[in-house]
């Protein structure tokens, strides 16, 4: 646990860093005080305010159903937060999962899981959930959470295997295997928490991923159904307004891009934090 | 062997998900019980699963797909229509890419750790943060209708002289193609960029180039002759990794400028829930991430003296 500390001290070092780091705390704060503070989203007021460019009562406008755009900007965060954080958890859960039992046990369970990541690996992650989710006339969100989550291992669970390949011929854990420590021991309070930076970066990354796969998903329909606004949605049902009031996609767009790169220059700082040579 | 896993794993996920095909067609219109199952027959989804798997597989080998549901027409015909479009599209990123991604790479490991390094690497991430759905709706409506620079959209001028001779048909059709180019490379030359740094980096800090500044040689031949001679031989691995970005990526690009190729192909049969199609596409990308990827092996063995093809 020390280890992924002095990671995170790492990382908060790094000006780039700590400026990501920031930026996603404003970011999450926005997303989970803001909706309390402004107005409703699924409110709309009055049909005069319609399409209203930025301005004094309306900082983001309003979309052509009179609704205001930063209220919806916010509460899109916090479902796109939320989706990114539980399916991110999910993945790096199930790669750690699949790595460990790939890198300890080898022999035939790892070479059946390696092809088979291999094979997944094959066929983008875009297009395993186009085939899956078009099955849905309306998305469920735990379904998209869960199905974000099922196909973003992958990756993962090869880094973890070669942690755990590496780390297991080390001494320290030769030691305690002849010490007669249990299996559970070893790959609890050995292997994982020595795997847990690699595991750290791919989280934080894979969150900036997932937020951008998600708004993709939407912006096609299969994501986040409406009325309930995502960034994704957001940018679809700018689409056909773009020239008249452009303020309605332009701003959502803007909260994906500062949300990914934030967390992106974070999970770098991460990264550096974990392997100096990279840096 | 991977193709096969994949193979398996699509049809896994295409009977696995809880569904109808055919839900679609029912949702528009009433359908009476027997058209149903006129059309499941026809669609040979009312036999077992195995013969399912078979029949389809046996039909890859025959290189046939199935019939579009959306388009009533045999799904290789649909995509082969469509390929050339998107290896148009694909192949300028990737020039695009390997050009300029390759030649600021080279630069920022040059200027390591200054303001131009980490300048470049903040506006490259910036691109990368960006959906690619949005930077093209936005350039489409700055570049292509506010400023009228530059078509919006499709491939070609449908108002075009019906006689107008070859140049002038390819300047159109490279027109259009400026706008989705741009917001594909924007959000993805990041990766190459990075790559290429780090690449850079560690050939700068052997000894042979302190050797070869120490005799004297111009920086610009050390850096480009000595170092990126060797720096670019680790960007070679990123050809295999570049397909399922570019083709993932042109979903969405192509949509958004309607660029008639797989990409927006692949989005409408989305729209419309067009399963063959969509398995169709899934299938053609799977197996050219497999191929790209044994032929990134290959290279790599022949530039290489040192790995051997096992």
């Amino acid at each position: 646990m020390t280890a992924s500390l002095d990671i995170l001290r790492g990382a908060w070092r790094n000006p780039r860093g700590r400026t990501g780091a920031l930026i996603l705390l404003i970011v999450a704060l926005a997303a989970l005080v803001g909706p309390v503070l402004l107005p409703d989203p699924l409110a709309q007021p009055d049909v005069l305010g319609a399409g209203r460019p930025p301005g004094l009562g309306h900082p983001f406008g309003t979309d052509q159903l009179s609704r205001d755009v930063l209220s919806r900007v916010v509460t899109g965060g916090r479902i796109s937060l939320a989706v990114a954080l539980l399916a991110v958890t999910l993945s790096v859960t199930l790669g750690a999962t699949v790595g460990v039992v790939s890198g300890y046990w080898g022999g035939v369970i790892d070479a059946a899981l390696m092809r088979l990541v291999d094979g997944a690996l094959a066929i983008p992650r875009l297009f395993i959930l186009l085939l899956v989710l078009a099955v849905w006339e309306r998305v469920p969100v735990l379904a998209l959470i869960l199905l974000i989550g099922a196909t973003g291992w992958f990756a993962t669970s090869r880094l973890v295997r070669g942690e755990v390949l590496r780390l297991r011929e080390e001494g320290y854990v030769r030691a305690a295997e002849a010490l007669g420590a249990r299996r559970r021991r070893i790959i609890f309070r050995h292997l994982l928490p020595n795997a847990l930076g690699p595991l750290l970066v791919a989280a934080t990354l894979g969150v900036g991923d997932v937020i951008l796969l998600e708004a993709g998903l939407s912006f096609l329909g299969l994501g986040i159904q409406p009325p309930t606004p995502s960034w994704g949605g957001m940018i679809l049902d700018s689409r056909e307004v773009m020239i008249s009031a452009p303020w309605t996609g332009i701003f959502p767009g803007l909260a994906i891009v500062i949300t990914v790169l934030s967390a992106n220059l974070f999970g770098d700082a991460l990264r550096d934090a974990v392997d100096p040579r990279s840096a | 062997m991977t193709f096969a896993v994949a193979l398996g794993l699509l049809f896994f996920l295409m009977r696995a998900a809880p569904g109808d095909p055919l839900f679609r067609l029912s949702a528009d219109r009433p359908i009476s019980p027997q058209e149903i199952k006129v059309l499941r027959a026809r669609y040979g989804l009312d036999r077992p699963v195995g013969e399912q798997l078979g029949a389809f597989v046996g039909g890859l080998l025959r290189g046939d797909l199935g019939v579009s549901i959306e388009h009533g027409r045999p799904v290789t015909a649909l995509l082969a229509e469509r390929l050339p479009a998107t290896m148009l599209l694909g192949g300028s990123v990737l020039l695009l890419n390997f050009t300029l991604g390759l030649w600021l790479g080279v630069r920022q490991a040059v200027r390591h750790g200054r303001r131009e390094d980490r300048w470049l690497t903040t506006a490259s991430l910036t691109g990368y943060a960006m959906p690619s759905f949005w930077l093209g709706l936005v350039l489409a409506w700055l570049v292509g209708v506010e400023w009228r620079l530059l078509p919006a959209a499709g491939m070609q001028d449908p108002l075009m002289d019906a006689d107008a001779g070859w140049l002038a048909r390819v300047g159109d059709i490279l027109r259009h193609l400026i706008l989705p180019t741009a917001t594909m490379s924007i959000v993805s030359i990041a990766a190459t960029m990075r790559y290429q740094r780090a690449a850079m980096l560690e050939v700068l800090r052997l000894p042979y180039i302190v050797t070869a500044r120490s005799k004297g040689l111009s920086e610009r031949l050390v850096t480009w002759r000595h170092g990126w001679r060797n720096a670019l031989f680790p960007v070679i691995t990123l050809f295999g990794l570049w397909l399922p970005i570019l083709v993932s990526g042109s979903v969405f690009v192509e949509a958004v400028f309607a660029w008639p190729g797989l990409g927006s192909l692949a989005a409408n049969a989305v729209g419309s829930r067009d399963y063959p199609l969509l398995m169709g596409a899934s299938l053609l990308v799977a197996a050219l991430v497999v191929v790209a990827g044994f032929l990134t092996d290959v290279a790599y063995a022949l530039l290489d003296p040192r790995v051997r093809l096992g």
